[in-house]
């Protein structure tokens, strides 16, 4: 029932996300879409991604949002889009049904229990490379925020 | 109605990746292409933990899903920088307005 109820506010959220004009509540529904995952990822037994997830995803990012929003404006969006919305609408299914005719048996069986979380010692042994890959990845997030924060093409001043 | 976890999970990650496909391909403005983005990435999130639970290796998958969370967030960092600049430079956040050549 909790899982019902989740996976409703989370797809809700989405496309709220989506559809809202101004882009702070857009963002604002991506927070409360970020949290109600958090809370099923909680659910379905990793709790230290839903930690991750909830403070990154629905924190961090959320700020990034409201930042970037700030300084580029809420300016209102163009009502037509790149392609009519029939055609999105005929790929977003092909693409569902594909998807699922490959997901969804593979999905509906009995879950296994939970062994004893060892998620520490294998991040820091067995996938040393994958934080040396976050550690790259967050130098290039701290130079595009210096891009972020920069202002425009100052003029040259003449001497 | 009695309908297993793995279902609702494979449902929402269903939901989650065809929205953010949708607003992939129907909408125009860059901070709402990175809204999209985040989307999908949170339902591929969710389709590595359920992947995780269904083998009974959630450490693979939880050390997985925390790449994954990094790099999204990296991606929405250097998007949102690159939306902010290309607003200052033409004074929208259209995509089509990255069009210089087309006048």
């Amino acid at each position: 029932m909790w899982h019902i109820l989740i996976m409703t506010g989370i797809l809700l959220c989405a496309i709220m996300a989506i559809r809202t004009k101004r882009l702070l509540v857009s963002a604002i529904w991506l927070a409360g879409c970020s949290a109600l995952v958090a809370l099923f990822l909680y659910l379905l037994g990793a709790p230290e991604i839903a930690v991750i997830e909830l403070s990154v995803g629905a924190g961090l990012v959320t700020v990034l949002f409201v930042f970037a929003i700030n300084i580029a404006g809420d300016e209102a969006q163009p009502s037509h889009p790149v392609i009519s919305r029939p055609l999105a609408w005929a790929v977003i299914a092909v693409a569902a049904l594909l998807v699922g005719w490959l997901l969804l048996p593979g999905v509906n069986v009995a879950v296994p229990g939970l062994p004893e979380s060892q998620l520490g010692n294998t991040l820091w042994q067995a996938r040393s490379l994958d934080m040396f890959l976050i550690g790259v990845l967050i130098f290039a997030g701290a130079l595009a925020m210096l891009g972020l924060l920069a202002d425009g093409k100052k003029e040259a001043v003449e001497p | 109605m009695n309908i297993s976890i793995p279902v609702i999970a494979g449902l929402v990650i269903l939901g989650l990746l065809g929205i953010g496909l949708y607003a992939l391909l129907a909408v125009r403005n860059l901070i709402k292409i990175i809204i999209a983005l985040q989307i999908m990435v949170k339902g591929v999130l969710v389709a590595f933990i359920l992947a995780g639970r269904l083998q009974g290796d959630m450490v693979t998958a939880q050390s997985m899903a925390l790449v994954v969370i990094v790099a999204d967030t990296i991606v929405a960092v250097v998007g949102l920088a690159l939306a902010v600049q290309i607003r200052r430079h033409t004074g929208k956040l259209d995509t089509t307005a990255l069009t210089t050549l087309r006048r």
